[in-house]
C-alpha cells in the first residue's frame, strides 16, 4: 500500500479540522439526521437553561449551580464527542482523497483540434482543468496525463506509481482491455492519443470525495435498520424517563433534572449513536486506502455479504501467464521441422506465451532470428475468439497455425487429414497434468503439441480456505479446457470452476446464482466484462480497464489487483461486525449505568435501596457524575476502533458470534462497573 | 428433596413428557397427517359447509389478518350484549344483576383478549349463561385465535416462497375439534371426579363446622376450570379463583391444572420444530424458555420456602414456608411455582394471593409478565418470542459481519420497525398507564369519583405501588392475574385496562403476523457456512440477552420502586 507512513489516527491538522467540524456540526438540522444524539442535544440545552435558571434563582430543589453547570459541560462534550468521531473519519477520507486527487491538479494538456476541411489535427497546450468529455489529447514521453481518458492510438509505458504506488511501470494501448489511463499518471516512453472519459469533476474519485465529505452521503438500508433499532431504544428510554417523574411524586421522591437527563442520556445508546457515520465513512476510507475506490457506501456493505466469487485464473490464482515447458511433435515429423514450425507460428506473437515459445525453442538451439524479408512478407494472424487460433501465414504459401486442440483438429479433419489418437494422448495427458496444449499445424497438417504449464500463486491456496471459511464460494473463470481448469481448479483449491469461458458464460454464472439468492462479486477490465460487472452485486473494475468497464461496476481497484476481492470482502464484513459489536456494547453498559443511577436517585427518600448500589459510589450527586462521564469519554475511546474496525476473524459465524459476545457483550456489562467506579473515586472528593 | 420440592419437580416433569408428544401430535394435524382423531372430520366438514367456509382457498397473511380480527370483532358484540343484560337472562338462578357499561366493556374485553382480569366476582357477579356462552366461550376461541395465529407464522417459516399460508378458519376450527375440546373433556372430568362441581343447581345451604349456616356457590364449574387452565386463559368460575376449594379440591387437581395450562404452550414449542422440520430451533427456543422460567422460578421458590423474615422476628413459627394467603393444601413451594407459570404464561389463575408472595417473588411474577415469552400464552407467547428472535438475529447478523438474516430470508429495515413498534409497545402500555394511575392517586386523591383515588389501594407505600404496576402489566400481558389488594371495579380502572387489553393482544398478534408474512415473500438464500446459524445455544444465549436487556432494562426503576424496595427494606 502507498501509504503506511500515514499510520497514526489523529494527525494534528486533521485534528484541528476535525474539531472546528464538531463544533459545525452542532446545527439541530445536521444533529436531526441521528435522533439519539438529537436527544442528548435537547437534554442538553435543557441542562443549559436550568443551570442558568439556578444563577438567577437558586431554591435548592435542582441542586448546586457547581453540580448543574458540570452535567451541562459533561452533556456538551458527549455532544462533541460524537460529532469529533464523525468528522475526524470525513477528515481522514477526505485527506486520503486529497492525496490522490492532488496528482491530477492543473497540469498543461496538449489538447488536438481538428482544423480545416480535410480536418488535420492541430496541437494547442490548454489547461487540464478546461478538458471536458470527447475532448482528445496527447501525451508524449515525459508528459503527465492530465485527466482520465482512453487511449484510441498508440500504445506507452506509464508509471502509474502516483496512484498505485507500484513503480513498475505498465504497458497501455488503444483497443484491447488496457486502453484506460489516469489522470496524474506519467508517461515514460511513447505517444498515445486519448480521448476524454469523464467531465471535469465527475471522475471516480470526485464521487468518492463527495460521498466521503457526506454531501451525496446516504444511509445504507442496513444503517437505516439499524438507526430504527436505535431509535425504538431511545423511545423505550424516553417512556422510561417520562413515567418515572409521577413514579417518584408517588415514592415522595424529588427528581431534579439534572438526575432525570443524566439518567436518559447514560440509557439511550449514545456509544454506537455517537460512532455510527463514523464508522460508516471509516469502511469506505478502509476501501480507499486499500486502493479501491468505491461509488457507494453500499457497494462495501454489501461487499460483505458475499456468497460467490468469480475470479479471472490469470493473474489470481496463477502467476502471470503460461509458460511454454515442452515440445511434443508429432510421428513422422523430425523434432526440428515442429520446432520451425512453433517458432513460425509465434514469431508475430507478443503474448507472453508466444514469447515463451520463442525461449523455449531458443534454449533447445533452434533458430530464433527472423530475417526482416520473411517478417515483412509474412501476414500476421492475429489470435480471435472465434478462431481460437494465431500463426503465420508465409509468402512461400506456408500457412502456420498455433491454438486449441478442437480447432486445430477441426481444421485438419476439414482438410482432409487424419487427426491421430497419438496427438490425443499427449493433449488430453497435458491438459490432465494442469497443463495447457497448444496444437501446431502446417497447412492444416498436424506437426505437434507445445505443452503450456500455468503456475499457482504461493499462498492462494491458504486464501481460498479463508474464503471458505467465511462461508463464500470460489469459483475460477478461465479459457482452459475442462480437464485443464479442473485440475488448476483442484490445485488451488477453488470450489468450482467455468472452463472455456466466453464472456456471456459469466454473466449466465452470475445470473444463475443471483436467482439461487446469492450474491455475487467479480472483477474484470474488458468492455465485454462490462454486462456482467453491472450484473454482479459487486463488480470491481480495474484502473487499467475500458471505461465501459469502469462504468459498469460498482467500484474501481487502483492497483489493478485480482485478489483485491478479497480483501474488500474483509472490508465489508468489518464494517458491519463494528456497527453490530458497538451496538451491543452500548446496549450492555446500561445495566451498570442502571446501578449507578437509580438508587442515587431513590436513596434520599428509600434509604434502604443503598442494598442496590453495588459499586458502594460516595453519593447520589457523585454516581450520577460518574455515570454521565463516563458515557461521554466512552466515545472518544472508542474511535480508535469506530476507525480501524473491529478484526475479522474467518472462524464461522457462531465461533465469531461467541467471541464478540464475548468480548463487547460480557465485556460491555463489565466495563462500565468498573470505569464508573473509578471515575467516582475522583469525582467522590468534590461531589 | 423434601415431599413439596418432589411435586413441583414431578409436576413439570410430566408436563414435559406429555408435552413432546402433544407437540408432535399438533404438528400433524396442520399437517394434515393422519391421526387418532381423524373420526372427526365429518363434524369438521359439516361445520366448513355451514359456515361457506372454502376449505381449499388459502390466505395471505393481510386476509388471515381480516379474518382473525373481524372474528373477533363480532364476539365482542355477543359478549358485550349478553353481559349488559345477563340479569334478565335465563340460566341466573342466584337472581345476579347485570354488569354495569364500564364492568361489561373491561369484562368482556378481557375475555376476548384472553386475560380474564375479572373484576368481577363470578358468585355474584355472573350468570350461569354467561359464564357458559360468554366465557367459557372465549375461553375457546381466544384460545383458538392466539394458536391459529401462530400457526399461520410456522406456515411462513417453511423454505419456500410464497405469500399463501393457508385458510385460517380451517386452522382455527382444527384448533378447536382436534386439541382443545379433546383435552378439555379429559380434563374436567377428572376434575369433576375430584369434586369440582358440575351442576346447573344454585346456590347450596350448609352448616359450617362452627354450626353457623352459609351458602355456597355452584354451577357447571369443571369444564370452564379444565378450559381456563389449557387455553392459557385464567378466568376463575369463582371469586378466589384456583385457591377456592371447589376449583381446586385437592393436591391432584392442583398438579393437574398447573399441567394443563403450561402443557399448550410448551407443545407449541416442539411443534415448532416437528412443523417445520427444524428440531434443534425449537430445542434451543426451549431451552432459552426453561432457563429464563428457572432464573425466575428458584429466587421465587427459595423466598417463599424461607418464609417471611419479620414474622420469624415475631416469634412465629416459619418451617412450612412463606404461608400468608396460601392454601395450606398447597403449601409453600407448590404455590410458588404456581405463582410464576401463571404469570409466565398468560394464564393468570392463582391458587395463592400474589398480593401476600414474597417482595422477590412479587418481582419475579411482574418480570415474567413483562418478559411475557416464557413460554408465554397459547400460541402468543412464541409470537412474542419471534419478535424478540428478529431483534437478536439483526443484532449477531451484524456481528458477525453479514446482513442479517432469519431461516434463509434477510431481515430489513421494514421488519425492523415492525419488531421494535411491538418490543416498544409493552413498556409503553404498562408503564404510561402504570404513570397515568400514580399521577392520578398523588394530585387528585380526593377526585369526586364514585371510588376516590385515595381509596383504590389496599396498602400504602411500595406495595401499593406494586399493585398498580401490576394490574397494567398483567393486562398489558394479557395474563390476568392480581395483586388482590387493588380496587379496580370502577370506572378508571375498567376504562384504563379495557384499552391496555386490546393494545396488548392485537398489537403482538399482527406484528409478528406481518413480519412473518413479509418475510415469506421475500427471496430464499440458502444457507452457506457464513450464515448464521439460529439453532445454535449461543444464538439463544443471544436471544436470553435481548430479552433480559428489553425487558428487565425498561422496567428496572418500576421494580426498584415497587417489590425491590420492598425487598430491601425487608431485609435492609
Amino acid at each position: 500500500m502507498s501509504n503506511t507512513a500515514n499510520k497514526s489516527l489523529f494527525q494534528k491538522d486533521l485534528v484541528t479540522e476535525a474539531l472546528k467540524q464538531s463544533f459545525i456540526k452542532l446545527h439541530p438540522k445536521a444533529m436531526v439526521k441521528n435522533p439519539v444524539m438529537f436527544c442528548v442535544e435537547i437534554g442538553t440545552l435543557v441542562m443549559l437553561f436550568v443551570t442558568i435558571g439556578i444563577l438567577f434563582n437558586n431554591n435548592g430543589s435542582q441542586g448546586s449551580f457547581g453540580y448543574n453547570l458540570f452535567v451541562f459541560i459533561v452533556l456538551f462534550l458527549t455532544l462533541i464527542f460524537a460529532n469529533f468521531a464523525e468528522a475526524i473519519a470525513e477528515a481522514r477520507g477526505k485527506a486520503q482523497a486529497e492525496s490522490l486527487r492532488k496528482t491530477r491538479e492543473e497540469t498543461p494538456a496538449k489538447k488536438v483540434f481538428p482544423v480545416g476541411e480535410l480536418r488535420i489535427d492541430e496541437i494547442k497546450i490548454v489547461s487540464s482543468s478546461t478538458l471536458v468529455k470527447g475532448d482528445i489529447f496527447i501525451c508524449e514521453a515525459g508528459d503527465i496525463i492530465p485527466t482520465d481518458g482512453e487511449i484510441i492510438e498508440g500504445l506507452a509505458t506509464i508509471d502509474e506509481s502516483a496512484i498505485t504506488g507500484e513503480s513498475a511501470p505498465v504497458i497501455r494501448e488503444s483497443g484491447g482491455d488496457k486502453s484506460s489511463v489516469t489522470g496524474g499518471t506519467k508517461v515514460l516512453s511513447d505517444k498515445i492519443k486519448v480521448r476524454v472519459s469523464t467531465e471535469p469533476g465527475e471522475s471516480f474519485l470526485d464521487k468518492m470525495i463527495a460521498l466521503v465529505e457526506g454531501a451525496s452521503r446516504q444511509k445504507t438500508p442496513n444503517e437505516i435498520a439499524l438507526t430504527i433499532l436505535l431509535a425504538a431504544f431511545t423511545l423505550v428510554f424516553i417512556i422510561v424517563c417520562v413515567t418515572l417523574k409521577p413514579f417518584a411524586d408517588y415514592a415522595n421522591t424529588p427528581i431534579t433534572i439534572a438526575a432525570l437527563i443524566s439518567l436518559f442520556v447514560c440509557l439511550i445508546p449514545t456509544t454506537i449513536g455517537g460512532l455510527l457515520s463514523a464508522i460508516g465513512i471509516a469502511g469506505m476510507d478502509r476501501a480507499l486506502r486499500a486502493n479501491v475506490i468505491t461509488k457507494s457506501g453500499k457497494a462495501v456493505e454489501t461487499a460483505g455479504d458475499i456468497d460467490v466469487l468469480l475470479l479471472d485464473k490469470t493473474g489470481t490464482i496463477t502467476i502471470g501467464n503460461r509458460k511454454a515447458t515442452h515440445f511434443y511433435h508429432a510421428d513422422g515429423i523430425t523434432v526440428e521441422t515442429f520446432i520451425e514450425c512453433c517458432v513460425l507460428a509465434s514469431f508475430a506473437d507478443e503474448t507472453p506465451e508466444g514469447k515463451s515459445i520463442i525461449e523455449l525453442a531458443k534454449s533447445k538451439g533452434a533458430k530464433t532470428q527472423a530475417t526482416d524479408t520473411l517478417l515483412n512478407e509474412a501476414v500476421f494472424i492475429k489470435f480471435t475468439a472465434e478462431t481460437r487460433s494465431s500463426g503465420m501465414d508465409l509468402k512461400n504459401g506456408r500457412r502456420l497455425r498455433k491454438g486449441a486442440s478442437d480447432t486445430i483438429k477441426k481444421n485438419a479433419i476439414k482438410a482432409g487429414y487424419e487427426y491421430s489418437t497419438g496427438i490425443d494422448k499427449i493433449v488430453t495427458g497435458i491438459a490432465a497434468n494442469g497443463g495447457t496444449p497448444l496444437v501446431v499445424s502446417e497447412n492444416e497438417k498436424i506437426m505437434g503439441v507445445i505443452e503450456l504449464q500455468d503456475i499457482i500463486k504461493p499462498g492462494i491456496q491458504e486464501r481460498f480456505e479463508r474464503l471458505r471459511k467465511m462461508g463464500i464460494k470460489t469459483v475460477m473463470v478461465t479459457g482452459d479446457n475442462p480437464l485443464t481448469a479442473k485440475f488448476i481448479a483442484e490445485k488451488a483449491g477453488v470450489d468450482d470452476y467455468i472452463a472455456e469461458a466466453k464472456p456471456e458464460d459469466k454473466m449466465n454464472y452470475i445470473k444463475k446464482e443471483q436467482a439461487s439468492g446469492k450474491l455475487v462479486a467479480m472483477m474484470g477490465d474488458g468492455t465485454n466484462d462490462a454486462p456482467a460487472l453491472a450484473q454482479a452485486d459487486v463488480g470491481v473494475a480495474m484502473n487499467s480497464g475500458t471505461q465501459a468497464a469502469k462504468e459498469a461496476g460498482n467500484m474501481v481497484d487502483l492497483d489493478n489487483d485480482p485478489t483485491k476481492l478479497i480483501e474488500i470482502v474483509e472490508i465489508g464484513k468489518q464494517l458491519l461486525i463494528t456497527r453490530g459489536t458497538l451496538t451491543t456494547f452500548s446496549i450492555a453498559n446500561d445495566v451498570a449505568k442502571y446501578f449507578a443511577i437509580v438508587p442515587a436517585l431513590f436513596i434520599a427518600s428509600i434509604p434502604a435501596l443503598q442494598g442496590l448500589n453495588i459499586m458502594k459510589l460516595h453519593s447520589p450527586e457523585s454516581a450520577i457524575l460518574s455515570a454521565v462521564i463516563f458515557n461521554a469519554i466512552i466515545i472518544p475511546i472508542l474511535i480508535p476502533l469506530a476507525l480501524r474496525g473491529v478484526e475479522y476473524k474467518p472462524i464461522g459465524a457462531s465461533a465469531l458470534l461467541r467471541r464478540n459476545l464475548l468480548i463487547y457483550g460480557f465485556g460491555g456489562i463489565l466495563l462500565p462497573f468498573v470505569g464508573i467506579k473509578l471515575i467516582d473515586l475522583v469525582i467522590g472528593a468534590f461531589f | 428433596m423434601n415431599t413439596e420440592l418432589i411435586g413441583v419437580v414431578a409436576s413439570y416433569a410430566i408436563t414435559l413428557l406429555l408435552a413432546i408428544p402433544l407437540g408432535k401430535y399438533i404438528s400433524k394435524v396442520f399437517n394434515n397427517e393422519k391421526t387418532l382423531l381423524d373420526f372427526i372430520s365429518p363434524v369438521e366438514r359439516f361445520i366448513y359447509r355451514i359456515c361457506g367456509i372454502d376449505t381449499t382457498q388459502e390466505m395471505n397473511w393481510k386476509q388471515h389478518l381480516m379474518a382473525l380480527l373481524s372474528i373477533n370483532l363480532i364476539w365482542f358484540v355477543w359478549a358485550f350484549v349478553l353481559l349488559l343484560t345477563q340479569g334478565s337472562l335465563f340460566l341466573n338462578p342466584d337472581g345476579n344483576p347485570s354488569m354495569s357499561p364500564d364492568l361489561t366493556f373491561n369484562t368482556a374485553i378481557s375475555f376476548l383478549v384472553n386475560c380474564n382480569l375479572q373484576d368481577y366476582s363470578g358468585e355474584s357477579g355472573a350468570t350461569y349463561l354467561t359464564q357458559l356462552f360468554v366465557f367459557n366461550f372465549l375461553m375457546f376461541v381466544s384460545a383458538a385465535t392466539g394458536i391459529a395465529a401462530l400457526i399461520v407464522v410456522f406456515n411462513a417459516m417453511r423454505d419456500k416462497v410464497t405469500d399463501k399460508l393457508g385458510n385460517f378458519f380451517v386452522i382455527f376450527t382444527k384448533t378447536i375439534t382436534r386439541i382443545l375440546l379433546p383435552l378439555s373433556i379429559i380434563i374436567a372430568v377428572l376434575l369433576a371426579f375430584n369434586g369440582s362441581p358440575a351442576s346447573y343447581a344454585g346456590k347450596d345451604t350448609i352448616i359450617t363446622m362452627q354450626g353457623d349456616t352459609t351458602q355456597v356457590s355452584r354451577g357447571p364449574a369443571a369444564g370452564m376450570i379444565a378450559i381456563k387452565h389449557l387455553g392459557t386463559n385464567g378466568g376463575g368460575w369463582f371469586g378466589a379463583n384456583s385457591a377456592h376449594p371447589l376449583e381446586n379440591p385437592n393436591y391432584f387437581t392442583n398438579m393437574l391444572e398447573v399441567i394443563a395450562q403450561v402443557l399448550i404452550p410448551i407443545a407449541m414449542i416442539f411443534a415448532l420444530g416437528f412443523y417445520i422440520k427444524r428440531k434443534r430451533f425449537s430445542y434451543v427456543i426451549f431451552g432459552v424458555m426453561t432457563i429464563g422460567m428457572l432464573s425466575l422460578l428458584i429466587p421465587t421458590m427459595m423466598a417463599e420456602i424461607k418464609g417471611n423474615p419479620a414474622i420469624t422476628e415475631m416469634g412465629i413459627d416459619q418451617s412450612a414456608g412463606a404461608m400468608e394467603g396460601k392454601e395450606v393444601r398447597f403449601g409453600a413451594a407448590a404455590s410458588g411455582y404456581w405463582s410464576i407459570v401463571t404469570t409466565i404464561i398468560s394464564t393468570g389463575s392463582v391458587n395463592s394471593m400474589h398480593d401476600s408472595s414474597m417482595p422477590l417473588s412479587g418481582n419475579m411474577q411482574l418480570l415474567g409478565m413483562m418478559v411475557n415469552s416464557f413460554y408465554g400464552g397459547c400460541g402468543v407467547g412464541i409470537l412474542n418470542y419471534y419478535i424478540f428472535i428478529i431483534i437478536a438475529v439483526f443484532i449477531s447478523g451484524l456481528m458477525v459481519g453479514r446482513t442479517p438474516e432469519f431461516l434463509g430470508r434477510k431481515i430489513e429495515a421494514r421488519e425492523m420497525k415492525i419488531a421494535m413498534l411491538i418490543a416498544l409497545l409493552h413498556p409503553f402500555i404498562i408503564l404510561v398507564g402504570t404513570a397515568l394511575s400514580a399521577w392520578t392517586l398523588v394530585h387528585y386523591p380526593n377526585a369526586d369519583w364514585v371510588v376516590k383515588p385515595s381509596t383504590w389501594l389496599n396498602n400504602p407505600g411500595h406495595h401499593g405501588f406494586s399493585e398498580m404496576l401490576y394490574q397494567y402489566t398483567s393486562c398489558a400481558a394479557n395474563n390476568g392475574s392480581g395483586f388482590e389488594g387493588l380496587g379496580d371495579n370502577n370506572v378508571f380502572w375498567n376504562v384504563t385496562t379495557g384499552f391496555v387489553l386490546l393494545l396488548g393482544r392485537y398489537l403482538p398478534i399482527i406484528g409478528p403476523l406481518a413480519i412473518a408474512g413479509i418475510l415469506a415473500k421475500k427471496k430464499y438464500i440458502p444457507e452457506s457456512a457464513g450464515t448464521l446459524k439460529t439453532d445454535t445455544g449461543t444464538f439463544g444465549l443471544m436471544t436470553y440477552a435481548v430479552i433480559m436487556i428489553i425487558a428487565a432494562l425498561a422496567f428496572f426503576p418500576a421494580l426498584v420502586l415497587g417489590p425491590l424496595a420492598e425487598y430491601f427494606s425487608l431485609y435492609h
